[in-house]
């Protein structure tokens, strides 16, 4: 009994760590077994019983798969967006010496440190007072905006740990300006952006607040999910929340694997 | 050739300059140029326009005007001041369950995982990729009342004891303080852990070593080495805890009742149901201040205590 409790003791971090891993995953767990619920009534909260009806028919709820295209189109395009200005800003930041840097920094970290119901409420006004029509450019706008700054932290990490030797030889074979941007830099800095705009596409995807103050009508995929827990919860949510959860981990895993790949290959 | 719009370039120092290099010099202003404006435009104009908005008097018809009415101030503190105390009191109690839950999960990924790392770390990360209000709405059915969490909870009396601090009510969960902390908590989770791990893993593992070496116990060792040392991921992860957690109102709505409300629900009732823009963007303009006073006082404190 003393030796269990002392292995116990001797575990302590490891258990608590794995107490809370379970605590983030459990609610994905939640989602994924209800995806499988036939519930009675409009909301999808307890057990019945077992059923596929939802997986075979994802879109049968009205508006969702809508809403869910919509996302996926303001993600994509946002992160477009705030990926080529924050790369371009990053390398600003890092490269080269300019005025005003201090103010350019404070204006990346501050949109990093507001709580997101203040940007939404300070973006609707100004949108009120331009008299703009709230809808998806309103909602673009906003995306852009607050990825940007994630977009600039994540580029400018890498950047800076660029050894600048490397397009120091570029120039020293007579690569011109050019060509060591594309072929030199650019490829080194990629995994860095790559990282922002995954993170541009995973945060716009999954905005709600600024978006439910600056989308007028337009309904967005968080946006549906908020208006079902009023109205009652569709199953089909909890397929496309288990079906991007599946997506998602795909992707960090073969991204792994190739990146693995690639390590051993180097070192032979 | 000129940065429109751009911070002024440099003066040419004395000797004529050749074009080219002067072109060359504007490159950063051209670069910051798009992404600089965008954030003036989108981010820094709409705090001109919500403090202009929050000393503004009139309503929905005649329009609003600018009459420097302080007052809604004052009234907006008066009216809310329970929801703005319990949102901090809230988010504070969630920063510290997210620090104490999070160290160990950062320390089991940054040392004990081994090969297990990349794969704790994707489920620490994964979560982001679903829907949060999907996986909000999830600790509904965790929650439910009579539910297995709710029942064990009864049995350990753990219920007696948080119903009596006011936590709870009675034999539930759901729509109390205790499950819009809980949801908060479970949120921002990632947001600690993130930073912490980064913050343990740059610790040179020979200096645990060594700290083994000159007879320091495994508590002292964490106290007097692992722990300042990963001071930046405290700071940086109770900050991208405790900033968002003060301002959302989606846990607050989904998982709590009219007696949780916190104040970004006040503020978005404000703005997009009742129309009082003035009332809302003053509660906005407080919550902002406030959040940038904690940040500025943290990031100050932490910054001494690196020096010592």
């Amino acid at each position: 009994m003393t030796r269990l409790l002392h292995a116990l003791r001797r575990r302590l971090v490891v258990i608590a760590g794995l107490l809370t891993l379970a605590y983030l995953v459990l609610p994905n767990a939640v989602v994924m077994v209800f995806s499988f619920n036939r519930p009675n009534g409009r909301f999808n909260y307890t057990w019945q019983r077992f059923s596929l009806d939802a997986w075979k028919d994802p879109c049968g709820v009205a508006d969702l798969c809508g809403s869910l295209s919509l996302s996926l189109r303001i993600a994509a395009l946002a992160t477009l967006g705030a990926t080529v200005l924050g790369t371009m800003i990053a390398f600003a930041l890092v490269r080269y010496r300019f005025r005003a840097r201090g103010a350019v920094n404070s204006l990346i970290f501050l949109p990093m440190a507001m709580p997101e119901v203040v940007m939404a409420a300070s973006l609707l006004t100004l949108f009120l007072n331009m008299g703009a029509e709230l809808g998806f450019r309103t909602v673009l706008i906003a995306h852009i905006m607050f990825c940007l700054s994630f977009v600039v932290t994540a580029v400018k990490a890498r950047v800076m740990s660029m050894d600048p030797r490397l397009e120091e030889a570029a120039r020293d074979l007579y690569a011109g300006p050019a060509q060591t941007f594309l072929r030199v830099t650019l490829p080194i800095a990629a995994p860095g952006i790559a990282a922002g705009a995954l993170l541009a596409f995973a945060l716009s995807f999954d905005d709600f607040i600024i978006t439910n103050f600056n989308a007028g009508s337009t309904v967005t995929f968080p946006m549906f999910v908020w208006g079902s827990a009023q109205r009652g919860t569709p199953v089909q949510i909890n397929v496309i929340g288990t079906a991007m959860f599946a997506v998602a981990v795909a992707v960090v895993v073969v991204g792994q694997l190739v990146a693995d790949r690639r390590k051993s290959r180097a070192e032979k | 050739m000129s940065a429109t719009g751009g911070p002024p370039a440099p003066p040419a120092p004395a000797p004529p300059v050749r074009g080219r290099s002067v072109r060359k010099r504007l490159v950063p202003y051209w670069l910051l140029l798009p992404g600089v404006l965008w954030l003036l435009v989108f981010f820094a104009l709409p705090m001109v326009y919500q403090a202009s908005t929050s000393v503004q008097t009139g309503s929905l018809e005649e329009g609003f005007r600018v009459t420097w009415h302080l007052a809604t101030y004052k009234d907006a503190l008066a009216d809310y001041y329970p929801q703005f105390l319990r949102s901090l009191l809230y988010a504070g109690t969630a920063t510290l369950l997210c620090l104490l839950l999070g160290y160990p999960l950062a320390y089991l990924i940054a040392f004990k995982a081994g090969r297990w790392r990349n794969l704790v770390l994707v489920l620490v990360i994964a979560p982001f990729f679903t829907s949060f209000l999907i996986r909000t709405l999830a600790w509904k059915t965790i929650l439910a009342d009579g539910g297995a969490v709710v029942e064990a909870l009864k049995a350990l009396h753990v219920l007696d004891v948080t119903s009596g601090l006011g936590w709870t009510e009675g034999d539930r969960v759901l729509a109390t303080p205790m499950a819009v902390v809980c949801g908060l908590t479970y949120n921002f989770l990632p947001f600690m852990v993130l930073p912490l791990y980064t913050s343990l893993d740059r610790i040179d593992p020979r200096l645990h070593e060594a700290a083994g070496d000159l007879y320091a116990t495994a508590a002292t060792t964490f106290r007097t080495v692992t722990l300042p040392l990963s001071m930046p991921g405290v700071v940086a992860g109770t900050l991208l805890t405790f900033i968002p957690a003060s301002g959302d109102y989606v846990n607050a709505e989904l998982l709590g009742s009219t007696d949780t409300k916190m104040v970004g629900s006040v503020i978005q009732s404000q703005f997009l149901r009742v129309l009082d823009y003035p009332t809302a963007a003053a509660l906005s303009f407080i919550l902002m201040a406030v959040v940038l006073l904690v940040v500025t006082v943290h990031i100050r404190r932490s910054g001494t205590e690196d020096l010592l």
